[in-house]
């Protein structure tokens, strides 16, 4: 969906109560990818770019909330919680970024970072046999972002790089709460393959920009702002070059 | 109807009751004559309470301190605790041929969180996953009278408990009124589509536990929830005069 200053925010389906999506005139700009993916460095450059050039920006993400965002992380630490339990503790994570960050941030006219939104925990109930259209319910209370990036990486760079980072791979991001193999590394490329299946299914249904994120982190910067800079209207830099140069030969 | 890779329409073998009304209705102390009964009569009997489950306990109690919590996440956050219970005890306790007592159900959700002013139907998509009680007993008491139950000792309201979030007067006690009012008319709405079997709570307590008791008895083959004797939970006295 396209950005049109002019209509606001559209929403998913289910109207919050209080909420006039038409007054909230900043961007919510999405950025989706598996842990190893570059997400949150690119997300980082992003915000950085974006102040530097004068815009006014916040970052939400996963379990940052301040009503459920402790507590998430506390209960991932145990291993009791069951599907459906995991599934709607993120959504109350989300609702109360939503409702506390997000929408007061676009009605006043910020940049809205986000580093990962609600398709990764879509896609990760999906992958624990979660019905689709029970999780698309449970989220049709979200905004429709102005622009969604997915990186894009295979499962075996995104194991290369989690144990380069890490030295072990995580937990859930290897989908042990539903393995099929004692075997970590194949847990988690099986897993990874899975997730991958489910977000390429989800890329067109949702208007996924799908950046190729196996390049180096500058190429995929430069690709990102690229196409902010289509979003946001700014000029792009060779021809925002050209035009000073023009106006200083004019001068001369 | 296939929701959340559960089957609710699957017949399981044991049976959920549960009761449902306004905050002094008196229903916590018919469920709670139900669970002495069916104990006694050496049943299968669990009983389980809304907003009890320890995974979400802590964020909950945050929210409600900071008041922070708007409808939608409070709508959420007891869906998840709901969830915790119903994954882990519910279910399987009723794969494994319990009468589960339930005192409060997804109804007080529907309720409240309707008056609260989320989506109705998103309400009843996001709880689709629990299976409708065998049995619902919903408490009709007048409001008034509910109300001189609670409020006789004039006791501290809480914030939410009053639904201070809803702006609908700046004096608790008003406020818990009018709330409660709407919570009542939401009750009523749902009573045809949801089945409830409606009990005066008007009535003697020993009355209305009577009719519980008679409409259980229709609908419910106890005999098949008895312990097998083996299994009886053992009075420990009584084992201790048996090793003697």
């Amino acid at each position: 969906m396209r950005y049109d200053k002019d209509n606001g925010k559209q929403i998913y389906g289910t109207l919050l109560p209080n909420l006039n999506p038409a007054s909230l005139k900043g961007r919510l700009i999405v950025v989706e990818g598996a842990d190893g993916s570059g997400r949150s460095t690119q997300v980082g450059l992003l915000q950085d770019w974006l102040e530097e050039n004068g815009y006014a920006t916040v970052q939400v993400g996963l379990k940052r909330s301040m009503l459920a965002g402790q507590e998430l992380e506390r209960a991932m630490q145990g291993h009791t919680l069951s599907p459906i339990t995991f599934s709607l503790f993120y959504a109350t994570d989300f609702a109360d970024q939503l409702e506390q960050e997000i929408i007061p941030a676009l009605r006043a006219d910020f940049i809205v970072l986000a580093d990962r939104y609600i398709y990764t925990t879509m896609v990760r109930d999906i992958a624990r046999g979660m019905n689709p259209d029970w999780v698309r319910d449970v989220y049709s209370i979200a905004l429709v972002p102005d622009i969604i990036f997915y990186l894009d990486v295979s499962p075996k760079v995104l194991a290369e790089r989690t144990l380069r980072k890490n030295s072990v791979l995580s937990y859930w991001e290897s989908g042990m709460d539903i393995r099929r193999s004692g075997d970590w590394y194949e847990c988690f490329i099986r897993y990874q393959r899975q997730v991958h299946k489910v977000f390429e299914g989800m890329a067109t249904a949702y208007g996924f920009e799908v950046v190729d994120g196996n390049r180096t982190p500058l190429q995929v910067a430069a690709d990102l702002r690229r196409r902010m800079r289509a979003l946001l209207g700014m000029e792009a830099r060779s021809s925002a070059k050209k035009a000073r140069k023009k106006r200083r030969a004019e001068k001369a | 109807m296939k929701k959340t890779g559960n089957k609710l329409d699957r017949e399981l073998p044991g049976k959920l009751i549960a009761v449902e009304g306004l905050d002094g209705s008196g229903k916590s102390t018919q469920i709670s004559l139900l669970k002495r009964w069916l104990e006694i009569g050496q049943h299968k009997v669990f009983f389980t309470e809304w907003n009890s489950s320890p995974l979400v306990r802590r964020a909950t109690r945050t929210g409600k301190r900071n008041k922070s919590l708007t409808p939608s996440t409070f709508a959420l956050i007891h869906c998840t605790d709901f969830a915790d219970r119903y994954e882990r005890q519910i279910l399987p306790l009723l794969h494994a041929g319990f009468i589960v007592l339930a005192d409060r159900y997804i109804y007080t959700a529907f309720a409240r969180d309707a008056v609260r002013g989320c989506d109705r139907e998103w309400i009843r998509k996001i709880y689709s996953f629990a299976r409708p009680p065998d049995l619902t007993f919903f408490f009709h008491v007048p409001l008034q009278v509910a109300l001189n139950r609670i409020l006789e000792g004039r006791p501290r309201l809480k914030w939410y408990e009053a639904g201070m979030d809803l702006q609908l007067s700046m004096d608790p006690y008003e406020s818990f009124r009018i709330f409660q009012g709407r919570i009542q008319d939401e009750y009523l709405r749902m009573a045809d589509n949801c089945k409830f079997l409606t009990v005066d709570a008007g009535n003697a307590p020993q009355l209305q536990q009577k009719l519980m008791r008679k409409v259980i008895n229709q609908r419910i083959n106890l005999e098949k929830y008895k312990w097998p004797v083996h299994l009886i939970p053992p009075d420990r006295s009584h084992l201790y005069h048996a090793l003697r």
